[in-house]
């Protein structure tokens, strides 16, 4: 069981350094925390990082359709780490009745990708965190640790800045933000090794119930449990290590259509 | 499990996104639903199931068949995880291939055998000998449009050698496959049976971490310095030899002299050291004020602290390097607006001819061998002896687009 060890301690160091190189050179900077484990594993590392306080704010994307075991999360949370917890809701689309019934490509670029850019407008934020890694979407493979964003909030996917010997690019000037992703390199396996290590808490619906549990958490109109009996971390880690299932089988935005997760991600979704 | 990243380099069509494929289908790691998705995409486009579609996820990648942007998956043998690394092969992304290749610890070249050494191939493979990337495995592709020709493949396999040799790259080993056929990549092929070697992945086992380079001298360059409570830790890190609590450091380029006070982790009491590749904090016994780009190390160990920089550089963009252009060197966490005083020379970085001596512009995929005056001074190693303060990128406008080596301390 101990065998990962090693590669967790070089998994957990290159995420420190990231985070600290991105705050030293933006300081106006967020954690995008959507409340699941991947988020709350990258909060962890800031925490530790800063030496347990965060010198900036966790930003939370609500479309209003997220679990309810993931609002009691966050509040439990926001309060016991001391977070300034920005929450924020594209209110004026949920005022039209945009909803998952009406497009799901719709829903998931108004509630989540115009509701971000209305945060980042408010609070003029430089660069934002967040928890995406490699191994969960092809097109999260391609991403850049450091990957700009233009003022129209595009991915130029076809034209990404070198990176190289932990050297990454600094803001230039026709650039909107940079997103910043210090967990680019650690696999679903290792994030509940890291969990389980670090004694991480996660939300319980992660945990078997009934035959079913929540690889991948995302809103509750969009997102399916898969067939499991993994009750514990030991259990969960055991399942991943045999499972032939993709983790994100369970969200609907990767599925519609073949490029539906490259058009969400050209036009600034996570 | 332990994990080995390796890149995968190569001229454009021979096979490098198709050996990947191939890998994951052959290691059984992928889920039944990736392999009915790349079905269902390849038959929606009129074209046979194709490997190369596992990574090449973006919409103009399948549609054009090419690789745009360096990728990463992952695979395990019984031995370890693996990291592969796929790089494009069309030149006009080499910067995307060099954004792969050095973030890994070994390298395959990939030659097709029908088509032998190729502009990409050569430029490639002397951005690994530059890059210090020195395991390097090749894999001669496509037997199968040659009949499996042992004759064919010596005769290749000389070609590669030589220019290989030509670069101070002397590969591991040599493998004749056939990636989309599968043979000699996961299992011996029966087709080539005068091939008594390793397969691929055989190959790929014996490959080695990239040793930490915790026995070297002290470098510790300063990142940041956070106000926590009433200390000033400044946090780092490690990036050679160990650094201890009570023990004497020398500041530069300052060349102040402290003691460690204590080594800093967030919930962790007591910390006596931190090594190679650890992100610590440290305070000092006296009140020093350390700054981002300071380096911290052993007094009577101290790496070389320099104006003038003498260094191989290969240039990135497409805009082209002219005497004006204003450009920032970082150098670990250094930070320098710089000046290139000399372009000694220009090479071809597929040719290596020389280009031009003592030029005044450097155009897009070029190497050239410069001398670079930093505003102030610097801190450096020689590449070879600390790799993390020997190398360096210059910077323009936000944009990387060189990237550096330090080939003699001045």
């Amino acid at each position: 069981m101990a065998s990962n060890l090693s590669q967790l301690d070089k998994l957990e160091n290159q995420s420190i350094f990231i985070i600290r190189e991105a705050y030293s050179q933006f300081k106006n900077v967020a954690i995008l925390w959507s409340i699941g484990k991947d988020s709350t594993t990258l909060l962890w590392l800031v925490r530790k990082a800063f030496f347990g306080k965060l010198p900036f704010p966790a930003l939370h994307i609500d479309t209003t359709h997220k679990f309810q075991e993931i609002y009691d999360f966050r509040a439990k949370y926001a309060k016991e780490w001391g977070l300034n917890l920005i929450v924020t809701k594209n209110e004026e689309a949920l005022a039209k009745g945009v909803g998952p019934d009406k497009g799901k490509f719709q829903c998931c670029n108004e509630l989540k990708t115009v509701a971000l850019k209305k945060a980042i407008a408010e609070q003029g934020f430089k660069a934002l965190y967040l928890g995406i890694r490699r191994d969960e979407h092809g097109i999260r493979a391609k991403e850049r640790v450091f990957s700009p964003r233009d003022e129209d909030f595009e991915w130029d996917y076809k034209n990404q800045p070198p990176e190289l010997w932990d050297q990454y690019k600094t803001k230039a000037t026709e650039e909107e933000h940079l997103r910043v992703h210090p967990l680019l390199g650690w696999t679903e396996i290792d994030i509940w090794e890291y969990i389980k290590r670090e004694n991480i808490p996660v939300c319980d619906l992660y945990y078997a119930k009934n035959g079913k549990r929540f690889r991948s958490i995302g809103c509750e109109t969009c997102c399916g449990p898969v067939d499991s009996e993994a009750d514990s971390i030991d259990k969960i880690i055991e399942e991943l290590k045999t499972t032939k299932i993709s983790e994100r089988s369970g969200r609907a935005q990767d599925k519609e259509d073949d490029y539906m997760m490259q058009k969400l991600r050209s036009l600034g979704y996570m | 499990m332990d994990v080995l990243s390796f890149v995968i380099v190569g001229h454009v069509d021979h096979g490098k996104s198709t050996l990947i494929g191939r890998l994951l289908y052959d290691t059984d790691s992928l889920p039944p639903d990736k392999i009915e998705e790349i079905k269902k995409a390849s038959e929606g486009q009129g074209k046979r199931t194709e490997f190369a579609y596992l990574l090449d996820h973006l919409e103009e990648e399948r549609k054009q068949g090419i690789t745009i942007d360096t990728t990463q998956v992952f695979f395990k043998t019984d031995k370890r995880r693996y990291v592969i690394i796929d790089a494009p092969g069309h030149v006009e992304f080499v910067k995307n291939m060099i954004t792969g290749a050095s973030q890994a610890e070994a390298a395959v070249l990939i030659v097709d055998v029908v088509e032998g050494v190729k502009e990409q191939t050569k430029r490639h493979s002397y951005m690994l000998s530059l890059m210090g990337l020195d395991q390097v495995v090749v894999a001669m592709n496509k037997m199968d449009m040659v009949d499996y020709s042992q004759e064919h493949y010596d005769k290749v396999k000389s070609d590669v050698a030589d220019w290989l040799a030509s670069i101070d790259i002397e590969p591991i080993e040599y493998i004749p496959m056939s990636a989309i056929d599968g043979d000699n990549v996961a299992s011996k092929s029966e087709k080539m049976s005068w091939y008594k070697g390793h397969t691929f992945l055989e190959s790929m086992d014996t490959l080695k971490n990239k040793p930490l380079p915790e026995n070297k001298d002290l470098i510790f360059p300063i990142q940041d310095v956070y106000k926590v409570g009433e200390k000033r830790i400044n946090v780092g890190r490690v990036e050679s030899g160990v650094i201890k609590k009570g023990q004497d450091i020398k500041i530069l380029p300052s060349g102040q002299v402290t003691k460690v006070s204590s080594i800093e982790k967030f919930l962790e009491e007591d910390v006596e050291k931190g090594s190679a590749s650890e992100c610590i904090g440290m305070t000092t016994e006296d009140s020093v004020f350390l700054d981002r780009g300071n380096i911290v190390c052993l007094p009577g160990a101290e790496p070389v602290v320099t104006d003038a920089i003498t260094a191989s550089i290969f240039w990135m963009t497409k805009h082209d390097f002219s005497k004006d252009m204003k450009l920032t060197l970082r150098c670990a966490t250094q930070e320098a607006s710089c000046k290139i005083e000399k372009i000694n020379k220009r090479i071809n970085s597929s040719t290596l001819e020389v280009i031009g001596e003592d030029a005044d512009t450097i155009k897009n995929l070029e190497v050239a061998e410069v001398v670079i005056k930093p505003k102030k001074p610097m801190v450096i190693k020689d590449f070879n002896d600390v790799q993390e303060l020997g190398r360096f990128v210059l910077v323009h406008d936000g944009n990387i687009c060189a990237g550096g080596i330090i080939t003699t301390e001045n």
